[in-house]
């Protein structure tokens, strides 16, 4: 994965696939830590502490259809390789949470990269989920959340072109910047 | 130029809103992105926004987008499948920008499935 909003863009494709209804990410950049932390929470299926065990072992998976699955791996991986770890809790029929932990001015910390596009790509196949996308650094503060844009919307679909590209414009003048 | 605020949807919604009239329902087309991590990894964002681009430009209403996982064929990501109205659907492999155009100008839109992008036809299905 070339960023971190791919790997964002992964993770909640797994909470989608477990059935999930609400997501929320956070992007929290605190340099007086020099943190970054990246949590993405979900109203999934959730797990039990077997799969919890082994959910960033590679050849573990829940899918049928390979043998391997590799996007919690990926994700430690690259929280890993900047000092910082992954931790992943979890509760059946409750949700999961996986909160993703790098050192910000770590050299191998990989750019947040394009949020908007990630946000933008869930809502357009998955028009049913309620995402709220929270973000925080030392000067500022923003959220969006789906709630706010249906509010107005009322009986347009969310993956509607027009509302899709509004979303991604006001995403891209309010979340890129402040991330880099 | 002031940054763009939520409330400003509004004006687009009612524009949406008017049109919708006018529109087809249903969905004749519908093409389904692979976004497993495999096809993430392999660009799935980039296609998946290429299509919505496309849909933009030709401002087509019945064309559904969505998103599946892994397909179990990783190594020839990035995918989509294109699903025609009654004709069988058409597993496209090895995507790009240029790629999603040519497919979304031949088959999307007339019916014509690119053969030289195709995998197979037909539907993986999961037990």
């Amino acid at each position: 994965m070339e960023d971190l909003s791919l790997h964002i863009l992964d993770i909640a494709e797994n909470s989608i696939n477990a059935g999930a209804k609400n997501i929320e990410i956070a992007i929290i950049e605190d340099s007086s830590k020099d943190l970054l932390t990246i949590e993405i929470k979900d109203d999934g299926k959730g797990m039990d502490a077997d799969t919890i065990a082994n959910v960033t072992n590679p050849f573990f998976t829940t899918r049928t259809t390979r043998r391997v699955g590799l996007g919690l791996a990926f994700l430690e991986e690259a929280a890993n390789s900047t000092g910082g770890k992954l931790r992943v809790e979890s509760e059946l029929t409750t949700g999961t949470k996986v909160i993703a932990e790098f050192q910000l001015s770590h050299i191998d910390r990989k750019p947040v990269g394009n949020i908007a596009d990630t946000i933008v790509m869930i809502l357009a196949g998955n028009p049913e989920i309620n995402l709220r996308y929270y973000q925080e650094n030392n000067a500022s503060k923003f959220l969006f959340d789906t709630n706010d844009v249906k509010k107005i919307t009322n009986e347009i679909k969310i993956n509607s072109i027009e509302i899709l590209k509004f979303i991604r414009q006001y995403l891209e003048e309010n979340v890129n910047k402040i991330n880099k | 130029m002031t940054k763009l605020k939520i409330e400003d949807l509004d004006k687009i919604a009612e524009d949406v809103r008017r049109k919708m009239t006018i529109r087809e329902g249903g969905g004749k087309v519908k093409i389904t992105v692979h976004m497993g991590t495999c096809g993430i990894a392999a660009g799935a964002r980039t296609v998946m926004s290429a299509f919505l681009n496309e849909i933009d430009i030709h401002n087509i209403k019945d064309v559904i987008i969505t998103t599946s996982g892994c397909a179990g064929l990783c190594s020839k990501e990035p995918m989509a499948t294109v699903e025609y109205g009654e004709q069988a659907p058409v597993k496209y492999i090895e995507l790009n920008e240029t790629k999603v155009k040519k497919i979304f100008d031949d088959h999307v839109l007339k019916g014509k499935f690119v053969q030289e992008y195709a995998l197979a036809i037909g539907s993986e299905r999961i037990q």
